[in-house]
């Protein structure tokens, strides 16, 4: 593919910025977010969070430290100086001494005041403030000031949404309530799965081709039929909602998946492995923990990162089979669509409770993409 | 007890009653029902392997028949009840009472929409994805952070979208993406030419490849000499593909005469028939990258000699891309469509999220919650659940025929 003739060089050159572009544009609506977290409030409601990226200008008013007690003599006249900004690295472009005229000196310049007071203010914030023992006196001069401040980011924000323990939209306990519902909802599937599909991949029984017609069948029946009819059994046998019913629940939906991916695998497995063991004298039952788990740990981490993904990002089979009315039993996705509705505008809360339910995930999709890409793969009907 | 004892419990208890299970049912087997020795030792082993299968998947067909299989007859016959009349039989009255409702023709029209505006997208822009990275050094990379939103729940996206399309006051700094940018057009000649004429001709673009996907396909019909059934499909795309056309000929004429609101910030949510594509985006943005990656595990498997003759022939990467490439992977693109579309149909939390059907965005998976949980209608909730099984029951036939064949 490389070897199109002549127009090799532009082409290429066309293609690295249409890749560019694409992974800009697909990523451009993440960073937002996760920058968006670590503002204040108040910075996200005053700009667009791209404008954080870059040192922002803006108009302050400082006030020179209280002439009584930091005054020092010199000669006749007194002087106080310091910083307006206490060390905050922002730099001064231009400033003023009235409301009126807040830019009518530079960085470094000396304002006169009248009758000998001066004050002189540099580019840092470092000012000198002199005058005689009525004009050093009273409040400290104001000082308005055009200032370039760098970007600013807290961690406020996520102190506040997951280890403030009186705050009612904190994210922490819908975290492990999440947590929770997920690990049963992986790990049960599988070990039902891999029985299952073993038998189904290397046992010879009658009816096993229409099991596996089923099985595919099911893969696209939508859960959404599955809603009424469990509920009402849930509610009929005593489970209610709760943890069980949706372990459950996860369980059985999760399962068509499990069986046809980890079916698909073991059947590409070589034969000879298997036959060598049972001539051996091997049981079915050692042949599958001996052998087959081992060898299919690959498809049984793909459905794993599958399954994990969706019971952590699901929303509806929570609401439908674990969330009841004393909301005790919250999950993150369910706590951000009620935030969304009661606290629609503070982005600084939305923002960080959808990154911290997006980071778990984020971090399993990145350390384990290759299994996943896996799973895609083998997954999709053919 | 605490939920997170209470969970690793269950791990436990589950996970060794499984393995319990499937251990002492087969101890079991071999040694007190059918033990291997004594006088029938050769018939013992044979019913043993002949009972095995079943215990093996015992579990598995026990939760799928209970959790997917029993909720579809359940469900039909829920949709023929009243819950109000204490479950008696009605007949297909929850039909009709759902038929007449507005909701309902406005969730079926965007879930139309749905259909046609997301798989589309999300395989086209897919296949540009998988072909363009596929050449380059970074590719891998590329690859990954395009796939990235694949691991990103409905509801994080939403929020993340949300806050792209978040409206403030006119006389305040815009804070979402959309309208800091939209608010930058004041009317001059660069606004009409990135607001109506580039989006009129990849409009244009668009109608003309589906004019030439629809002749492709409609050609061998002409020459006659294939079956009814194959008539009638190639028959039924040309219509699609002239439909698209229509539409696509008077969203141009729509653009064209549009008189713009510059410099107001817009509720783009608000703004009806369009703000389900402000919707559709999201999932857009979140299944092109399971698009790009099956498809481009696709382009790699074609063979390197027919790409090499039509080089030899003096084909332009286009006609290569095209002509050589796109029909090899016909199946695969045909798979990437379909598990799309399964997906779209039973889209609920993006809806949910962003809207709640409010605007004019319903859409079926959301008006069945609604009827479920907030009216607690049980029929039509289930008559609208039906709605979606029968379509998606195409799908489940040509997956179930598809996998048949393969396996005899």
């Amino acid at each position: 593919m490389q070897s199109i003739a002549g127009s090799k060089s532009s082409l290429t050159w066309a293609v690295h910025i249409s890749v560019v572009v694409m992974v800009v544009l697909w990523l451009i609506p993440t960073v937002g977010l996760f920058v968006s977290s670590f503002r204040t409030a108040d910075q996200i409601s005053t700009s667009g969070w791209w404008a954080s990226l870059f040192p922002a200008e803006q108009n302050v008013v400082a006030r020179a430290a209280d002439p009584d007690e930091n005054r020092v003599a010199d000669g006749r006249m007194f002087i106080v100086s310091g910083n307006l900004f206490d060390g905050e690295d922002k730099t001064i472009s231009v400033w003023g001494t009235s409301s009126r005229a807040i830019d009518i000196y530079v960085a470094g310049d000396t304002a006169d005041l009248g009758d000998g007071e001066t004050i002189t203010v540099q580019a840092n914030g470092d000012y000198e403030w002199r005058g005689n023992d009525e004009q050093i006196a009273g409040r400290g001069q104001r000082v308005f000031a055009t200032v370039t401040a760098p970007p600013e980011f807290t961690l406020a924000n996520y102190d506040k949404m997951l280890f403030d323990e009186v705050n009612v939209d904190g994210m922490a306990k819908a975290f492990f309530n999440t947590l929770t519902v997920t690990i049963p909802a992986t790990i049960i599937p599988i070990v039902i799965a891999a029985f299952a599909a073993y038998a189904l991949a290397w046992m010879d029984f009658p009816g096993r081709a229409l099991l596996i017609a089923c099985v595919v069948g099911l893969l696209v029946v939508p859960l959404q039929l599955a809603l009424i009819p469990l509920l009402k059994l849930h509610l009929g046998i005593g489970i209610g909602k709760g943890y069980l019913g949706i372990w459950l629940a996860h369980t059985g939906f999760g399962l068509p998946l499990a069986i046809y991916l980890l079916r698909n695998y073991m059947v590409g497995l070589p034969r000879d492995i298997i036959e060598n063991a049972k001539v051996d004298s091997a049981t079915d039952f050692q042949i599958f923990v001996k052998i087959i788990l081992p060898l299919s740990f690959p498809a049984l981490a793909s459905f794993a990162i599958f399954q994990f993904l969706w019971t952590w990002n699901d929303l509806l089979v929570a609401k439908v089979f674990l969330i009841d009315a004393t909301g005790q039993t919250t999950v993150m996705t369910n706590q951000i669509t009620d935030l969304l509705g009661t606290r629609g505008g503070n982005w600084e809360i939305l923002a960080t409770a959808a990154f911290i339910s997006i980071a778990v995930p984020l971090a399993v999709f990145f350390a384990m993409q290759r299994y996943l890409v896996r799973g895609i793969l083998a997954g999709s009907v053919k | 007890m605490h939920p997170a004892l209470l969970g690793l419990v269950t791990i436990i208890i589950g996970v060794s009653a499984c393995i319990g299970y499937f251990y002492f049912s087969n101890l079991f087997l071999d040694k007190v029902l059918f033990p291997g020795k004594g006088p029938n030792a050769g018939r013992n082993i044979n019913r043993a392997n002949h009972v095995r299968p079943w215990l093996f998947l015992a579990p598995a067909i026990f939760a799928l028949g209970l959790y997917l299989g029993y909720p579809v007859i359940e469900t039909l016959r829920l949709s023929l009840t009243d819950r109000s009349q204490d479950g008696a039989f009605v007949g297909f009255a929850n039909y009709q009472q759902m038929l007449a409702e507005p909701k309902f023709w406005e969730a079926m029209r965007n879930n139309l929409l749905w259909l046609i505006v997301v798989p589309a997208a999300s395989t086209a822009f897919g296949l540009l994805a998988a072909q363009l990275t596929d050449r380059i050094a970074w590719g891998n990379l590329a690859k990954s952070l395009v796939f990235m939103p694949m691991a990103i729940s409905f509801v994080g996206a939403s929020v993340i979208f949300k806050l792209i399309y978040d409206t403030r006051p006119e006389d305040k700094a815009q804070i979402g993406l959309l309208n800091a940018i939209w608010v930058q057009f004041e009317g001059g000649a660069m606004s009409v030419l990135f607001l109506q004429v580039l989006p009129i001709v990849i409009i244009f673009l668009f109608a003309a490849l589906v004019a030439y996907a629809g002749y492709i396909i409609f050609r061998p019909a002409l020459s006659g000499g294939s079956g009814n059934l194959v008539l009638a499909a190639r028959v039924a795309s040309a219509a699609l593909a002239l439909y698209l056309i229509w539409l696509s000929l008077e969203s141009i004429l729509g653009i064209a005469t549009a008189e713009l609101p510059y410099g107001e910030p817009k509720a783009w949510l608000t703004v009806p028939f369009f703000n389900n594509f402000f919707l559709m985006v999201v999932l857009i943005w979140i299944q092109t990258g399971f698009a790009m990656v099956i498809l481009s595990a696709a382009l790699r498997g074609i063979p390197e000699e027919t790409i090499e003759a039509a080089i030899i022939d003096g084909a332009n990467p286009l006609q290569i891309f095209f002509r050589i490439k796109v029909p090899q992977i016909i199946p695969t693109i045909t798979v990437v469509w379909t598990t799309i579309t399964l997906v779209v149909l039973k889209v609920f939390d993006i809806v949910f999220a962003m809207t709640n059907g409010q605007w004019q965005t319903q859409v079926l998976a959301n008006y069945m919650f609604d009827k479920l949980f907030r009216a607690n209608d049980w029929g039509v909730g289930s008559a609208s659940a039906i709605v979606i099984m029968i379509l998606v029951s195409p799908i489940l036939a040509w997956n179930v025929w598809n996998a048949r064949k393969e396996m005899s």
